[in-house]
């Protein structure tokens, strides 16, 4: 098959000495960052980005491989050890995660959740190399009008699918459109919100929204509530399963891909729902359920493998129809963007060196994973114990290293700490972050998008739904908005909801 | 767990209508963005060169009326009582009320690194700010902390600048090095 010598080649690409230190390089600093508590995959690469600005566009995205396997896998750590979660798809590792550990089972538990990230991540980049080319040559047929229409869907069901409410969704997702907005209109260099700014009318780089939403907002965030009680992380020891632990434990990670990787490549938020599904699966497949919520194994294998499949079909979206459905593919796609890339239908064709040495080196990040990261364990514990002060001045630090690497102007630093106050202000009210960060990401372009479609159709608005796909998109945007009424019609319940 | 909930009860009135309703200033500002939105939409020359039927106004003026809207429901659903969950995290203590000094604090920190940065350079510059923000949240160590800043900044600037090839300021100090 044509993918698989275009697959060959990219290992050649990043099996060179130099991208392979880059590689390893990636998940030692993803993992480590990641490891740290109240860092999330999603700032961990925000936070890492500045590091990749002086490398060429494949070295860097090679090591962005390696940064965001470890990251997720420095995420599960946390989870384990400290019974604290840094992002959504590690909350499911911690039921059975943490009471294992506490047990005295937590180099089994890292051990299960090193491992179900390879099996997972394997089988999942596998289906990534399957399904890309094909997903990306349909891709290329379909119109401006579709395209707005899915970024429409990613709109819609980012703010209506996750998250308790509604309206906090939606007024999230409007402030990342806000600004979106400002700088030049692509079309006609007409600026927008810029007040005579001139250097508003670049825009606002997407490197400092995402770190002053996520490092500067959490930040502050956490200075306001900094819990002063410390919680224990538990030591842990060099990892490993015995033959026991092996039996119970195949099956869940050969399960997790199944759900994960086709939950990921849909824009439902992630790893949030499917590593949930995988637990309720497990649960009701296991031998051992009364063990389940006083750390049954197969709890963390299964959601942990579903993690990180549902990680590699979140690239299958985010390569070939440049549309993110995590926070961590939204920055990475700003990170494509800062190198003048736009993932899409074209880019197999246009930057397929590039691409395929990017999926070869999430191999060669996975099996890094698993050499460095096991050995490694007890080191990365004790990252846990670090002063909270240290850690939360260091994330201020680096936000505003990053912030201050993209164009050495002090201007961006107070449009950083500006950012940041909104990312605060949005945790104290409950607006979730990820709508905010997908409305600047893809606002621009789904902008574009219609716009060009109106310009086919000569203004007409039939222009905007004249495709089988666009329709179809736009029911199921209909389903989801109206799905409260459906659900209350069906269940003839008053809810106050 | 009663008597919890009677404290809550005895405590409520003492905080003000508005301070209990404090989300209704982030309606305020929803309300305030989608004005500017808009005027700044309105105030555009209406005759630019515009290719196609749909010009550079079309989607400010539709964000904008969104965010009236949105900021309308939100005040909507506060007053109905509504709240939106504060987020929830690892170093997070939701029972306590909010540090507003430490936050000040942090802020302050990081603002004197802005201000600073292009007159004395990274090192020393970003040295003060990590210092200032771990002294914000809590650390005492006289000499523990200033070490540790001076440690971090300089070891991240020569990375930058000698291995990742960014350039950062160095400013008066790095000039001798």
């Amino acid at each position: 098959m044509d993918s698989i010598s275009l697959l060959l080649d990219g290992f050649g690409t990043a099996l060179t000495p130099v991208n392979l230190a880059f590689a390893a390089l990636g998940v030692l600093l993803g993992t480590a960052i990641g490891v740290l508590p109240g860092i999330g995959p999603a700032m961990a690469v925000a936070l890492l980005l500045p590091v990749t600005y002086g490398l060429s566009p494949t070295a860097a995205f090679i090591m962005f491989a390696g940064i965001y396997y470890g990251g997720m896998f420095g995420g599960s750590t946390t989870s384990i050890l400290l019974n604290t979660p840094g992002e959504s798809a590690a909350v499911v590792t911690a039921i059975e995660g943490n009471p294992m550990a506490r047990k005295g089972r937590a180099s089994q538990a890292l051990a299960t959740a090193a491992i179900g990230h390879f099996v997972g991540g394997l089988i999942g980049t596998v289906a990534l190399v399957l399904l890309a080319p094909t997903v990306a040559s349909l891709a290329v047929d379909i119109g401006a009008q579709d395209y707005s229409a899915i970024m429409v869907l990613a709109f819609i069901a980012v703010t209506s699918v996750l998250g308790k409410s509604r309206v906090r969704g939606f007024a999230s997702l409007l402030i990342g459109l806000t600004i979106g907005l400002i700088g030049l209109d692509e079309m006609t260099g007409q600026s927008r919100l810029t007040f005579g700014s001139l250097h508003l009318s670049d825009g606002i780089d997407i490197v400092i929204v995402a770190v002053g939403l996520f490092a500067v907002g959490e930040s502050l965030w956490v200075a306001a509530h900094l819990r002063q009680s410390k919680s224990e992380a538990i030591p842990a020891g060099r990892p490993w399963l015995a033959r026991s632990d092996l039996r119970r434990t195949w099956k869940p990670w050969l399960r997790g891909p199944v759900i994960g990787f086709p939950f990921g490549a849909i824009p439902a938020g992630g790893a949030e729902i499917p590593t949930f599904l995988s637990y309720v699966t497990e649960k009701r497949l296991s031998k051992h359920r009364d063990e389940f919520g006083n750390g049954a194994i197969e709890g963390v294998a299964g959601p942990e493998s579903t993690a990180s499949a549902s990680a590699a079909g979140t690239l299958v979206s985010m390569l070939t129809l440049g549309l993110p459905t995590t926070a961590v593919a939204a920055v990475m796609l700003g990170a494509f963007q800062q190198y003048g890339i736009q993932p899409g239908p074209l880019l197999f064709s246009r930057e397929s060196a590039l691409v395929w040495g990017l999926i070869a080196s999430l191999f060669v990040g996975l099996v890094l994973l698993l050499v460095i990261n096991l050995p490694m364990a007890p080191v990365w514990s004790k990252l846990l114990r670090i002063p909270r002060p240290y850690l939360y001045a260091g994330i201020l630090f680096f936000a505003s290293v990053g912030a201050y690497a993209v164009s050495g102007e002090v201007l961006d630093l107070i449009t950083l700490f500006v950012i940041g106050v909104i990312g605060f202000v949005m945790r104290r009210y409950g607006l979730p972050v990820l709508p905010a960060i997908i409305g600047v990401i893809l606002g621009p372009g789904a902008e574009q998008q219609m716009r060009r479609a109106l310009q086919i159709s000569d203004g007409n608005l039939a222009g905007l739904v004249n495709s089988p796909m666009a329709v179809t998109v736009y029911v199921i945007i209909a389903v989801l908005l109206a799905w409260p009424l459906i659900r209350k019609a069906f269940r003839r319940t008053p809810e106050h909801v | 767990m009663t008597s919890s909930i009677m404290d809550k009860e005895t405590v409520a009135p003492e905080q003000s209508w508005l301070r209990r309703h404090s989300e209704l200033w982030l309606c305020l500002f929803l309300l305030a963005l989608g004005v500017l939105v808009l005027t700044d939409a309105i105030s555009m020359p209406a005759d630019f060169t515009q290719r196609g039927p749909v010009g550079p106004k079309a989607v400010p003026v539709l964000v904008g009326s969104l965010l009236i809207l949105i900021s309308l429901l939100l005040a909507r659903d506060v007053l109905r009582g509504g709240k939106g969950e504060a987020e929830a995290g690892e170093d997070i203590d939701l029972d306590t009320p909010a540090e507003w000094r430490t936050v000040l604090g942090l802020s302050a920190a990081f603002l004197v690194n802005a201000a600073l940065i292009g007159v004395v350079g990274f090192p020393i510059s970003s040295a003060i700010m990590f210092w200032g923000a771990s002294y914000a949240l809590g650390s005492r160590h006289l000499v523990r902390d200033p070490l540790i800043a001076a440690l971090v900044s300089v070891i991240t600037w020569v990375i930058f600048t000698q291995l990742l090839g960014l350039t950062l300021p160095g400013g008066p100090l790095m000039g001798v090095l």
